[in-house]
């Protein structure tokens, strides 16, 4: 008898029904009554909250009881064939209820920012709807209790991130960006279909306690099975999670509305990788090579990332670049077995990085207001229309450096610590295998860059002289309370965030340990000597001090010139401000080549050419050829016919005679 | 009594009456052609009725007014042919050739 049950845990499935309602109840509102701001704005805001409030709840729950064994609901029998047994049900433990405080905090606040954001946008009704049917997915996915159950929110939350990223669909390129996601994030979800098959082949079971408690037994650790499992995993949280290769949507989907760009694309459901392997941990633990590749690609796109951040004018680029960065972050640092550091970044990061959104959606707010009082066509997301905004939006200005602070990782703010916890496992592990120091490097060169384009982020838009424009900047105001409310509130929890896992204390460690207890057979302890581990520290916020201070030192906001003046950008500034040419080289040598396959190979040869040529038309030739020959027997003449009737009964009659 | 005989002739009849439908162009002469070949069967009938029981007998009186019916629905057909063709010549009359 599992402790929570009769508890509040009982209750979990509230947390995903309220969303949904919500979404029902807007999405009607949405054809009915589209003007109904008001009752949009309650219910969309409301349910989400009450989810917050049963999340709390649940939590509360899981605390007092600590349960050992993962609590799980199972409401019914949904996919019950042959060997497969597949329930509808939801597992209430550590990990999950993490998840799940985290997704439906940062929702409501993302939520009520909003409010002000979308206050004038025709598609409002729309836009909660979809926002409401977001959470609810992401909840299935964060409490789904087996594979099947998550991939469903895995998918759902894919299907609401093209809706919201497609959200003005009137504009081609906004439409295109919300296709591209989705049909990237398909390659992903090709992985996440084989390691379920192949989990179920070897172990027969899909539910996450059996499969989990099946693995250490029924797979050879190390063995090629466990690692292809592990790869094809790992091959879904590459897409969903934007990691190389698989990264180019996340920047494209910055199409969409910014509040959307923090909850979808920045705290929630592109950590759902991170949050895969920490619920997968086992399989991952049992294959040291695919925890290499984790690592290995999470330290390269956490480096990659942050060189094309350098370069970009587009405040939402910038941050999309950086998201993709800290993701990568996270995955080094379940890469390198410290699953708790990675979660504890993913809670952090969802902080910090909503902050940093919502901060950017304001300025962003706020500039396009002034434009559109100016009736001028100037870009609204160009940091080079900024500067000096810190005069005229004083708290977003604060909040936003508090959040800087914490992404460059200067103590004590929340990204310090869980930056550091995860470069310093990755040492720890470098202590055996100097392939990890190689990560750590690459984290430690990343979180140079990372304070550097923070800092040039909010140095062009913040300060300096303004360049927005002379008849523009009257209308420079702060954005209203309920944009300016959920700045605040992030801001406090990322100053906080850090206490959750302070250095030793190690709180979330300690509470996700009934869930990784059973991975510590496999990895080796982190442990690091006292004295290495402040060395590392200081070190860490000394990178992110000097990344800060260089910005500060060699960019000059008062040199910057709009973006029509601006000069040509040569040699690697050029290519970086391109990109890499990724999405080129994808276009060149992925979609053309895919694109002339299936026209010429498919369409033109194999439909056109053999189903349409020898299977539609060749039937039909067939069919009339053998009708033509028929239609020759049928002379009109009676005597014919008699002839034929002669010799049928004469036929009839010598077979009964027989 | 003579039933070798009897059956003798009656299929002979059958067969004249075969080969008039199938030679023949006039309807009216094939359907005279038919109630040959029904008669011809009506002589088979009574020829074993001498060894069967009575039945064949009676079956003959079926056979002669469903002939009757017959012959009044084909004279009738025929005679509406002719008012719309102005022949009985069936080879002239092949509408549904294919």
């Amino acid at each position: 008898m599992n402790p929570l049950a009769g508890t509040a845990a009982d209750w979990v499935g509230l947390a995903i029904l309220l969303p949904f309602a919500g979404f029902l109840a807007n999405g009607a509102l949405a054809f009915l009554k589209p003007k109904a701001k008001r009752t949009v704005s309650v219910i969309g805001v409301g349910s989400v909250v009450a989810a917050f409030v049963v999340a709390v709840a649940v939590f509360l729950a899981v605390r007092a009881a600590h349960p050992a064994a993962p609590y799980v609901q199972t409401f019914w029998s949904w996919i019950p064939v042959g060997d497969l047994s597949v329930n509808a049900g939801l597992q209430v433990d550590q990990l999950s209820v993490v998840m799940l405080l985290v997704v439906t905090g940062v929702s409501s606040l993302i939520h009520l920012f909003s409010v002000g954001y979308m206050h004038d946008d025709p598609g409002y009704a729309r836009y909660f709807a979809y926002l409401n049917l977001f959470v609810a997915f992401m909840l299935v996915l964060v409490l789904g209790a087996s594979f099947p159950v998550m991939f469903i929110g895995w998918e759902g939350v894919g299907l609401c991130s093209y809706l919201l990223i497609g959200f003005w669909f009137e504009e081609k390129e906004k439409a295109d960006a919300g296709l591209k996601a989705f049909l990237v994030n398909r390659i992903g979800d090709v992985g996440f279909l084989i390691a379920m098959f192949l989990i179920f082949t070897h172990l027969g079971t899909l539910d996450f306690r059996e499969t989990f408690a099946r693995a250490p037994q029924g797979l050879a650790a190390g063995g090629g099975t466990v690692t292809a499992i592990a790869l094809f995993l790992f091959m879904a949280c590459v897409g969903k999670s934007a990691q190389i290769p698989l990264y180019v949507w996340l920047p494209d989907a910055m199409a969409g509305p910014t509040p959307v760009s923090a909850l979808i694309h920045a705290a929630t459901m592109v950590t759902a990788g991170v949050y895969l392997v920490a619920r997968a941990n086992i399989l991952f633990a049992m294959a040291p090579v695919a925890s290499a590749v984790v690592a290995g690609v999470g330290a390269l796109t956490a480096l990659f990332a942050a060189t094309i951040g350098l370069k970009q004018w587009d405040i939402k680029k910038v941050l999309a670049y950086s998201t993709i960065s800290q993701l990568g972050y996270m995955f080094v640092g379940v890469g390198v077995g410290a699953y708790a550091s990675g979660m504890f970044h993913l809670v952090t990061h969802a902080f910090f990085k909503a902050l940093l959104f919502l901060g950017a959606g304001s300025v962003i707010h706020v500039m396009h207001q002034a434009y559109h009082h100016t009736h001028r066509q100037a870009d609204a997301q160009d940091m080079r229309n900024m500067g000096g905004l810190a005069a005229y939006m004083p708290w977003t200005a604060r909040t936003m450096w508090v959040a800087t602070l914490a992404i460059a990782g200067i103590p004590p703010l929340a990204g310090f610590f869980s930056k550091d916890g995860i470069l310093g496992a990755a040492f720890a592990r470098g202590q055996g295998q100097p392939f990890y120091l190689l990560v750590w490097l690459l984290g430690i060169v990343a979180a140079f860059l990372t304070a550097f384009y923070m800092g040039r982020l909010m140095l062009y838009t913040f300060h300096g002289p303004n360049r927005t424009g002379d008849l523009e900047r009257p209308y420079l105001t702060e954005a209203p309370w309920v944009m300016t409310a959920p700045l605040i509130v992030l801001a406090a929890l990322t100053i906080v965030g850090g206490a959750l896992n302070l250095p030793h204390v190690e709180t979330l460690r300690h509470w996700l340990e009934p869930l990784t207890a059973q991975s510590a057979a496999f990895v080796p302890d982190l442990a690091l000597s006292g004295g290495v581990e402040i060395g590392l520290m200081v070190g860490a916020a000394l990178i992110g001090i000097a990344g800060l201070w260089l910005a500060g030192r060699i960019l000059k906001p008062e040199a910057l010139l709009p973006p029509e003046r601006a000069p040509q950008e040569t040699g690697f500034a050029k290519l970086l401000l391109e990109k890499y040419r990724v999405d080129e080289f994808y276009r060149r040598f992925i979609i053309e080549p895919l694109v002339w396959f299936a026209r010429v190979v498919l369409w033109k040869g194999v439909d056109a050419g053999l189903i349409d040529t020898a299977g539609v038309n060749g039937s039909a030739a067939l069919a009339r050829g053998l009708g033509w020959i028929g239609s020759r027997i049928e002379s009109g003449q009676v005597g014919t016919y008699v002839v034929f009737f002669l010799i049928g009964a004469v036929a009839v009659l010598a077979a009964l005679l027989k | 009594m003579l039933l070798g005989p009897s059956l003798a002739v009656s299929a002979i009849l059958f067969s004249i009456g075969v080969m008039g439908v199938l030679l023949r162009r006039n309807a009216i002469v094939i359907l005279m052609c038919i109630e040959l070949m029904l008669n011809a069967v009506n002589l088979t009938f009574v020829a074993l009725s001498q060894q069967l029981g009575l039945d064949g007998q009676v079956f003959v009186f079926f056979v002669m007014t469903v002939a009757a019916a017959e012959a009044a629905v084909g004279l009738a057909i025929i005679i509406a042919l002719y008012r719309h063709r102005d022949t009985v010549n069936l080879q002239r009359i092949n509408l549904l050739r294919g």
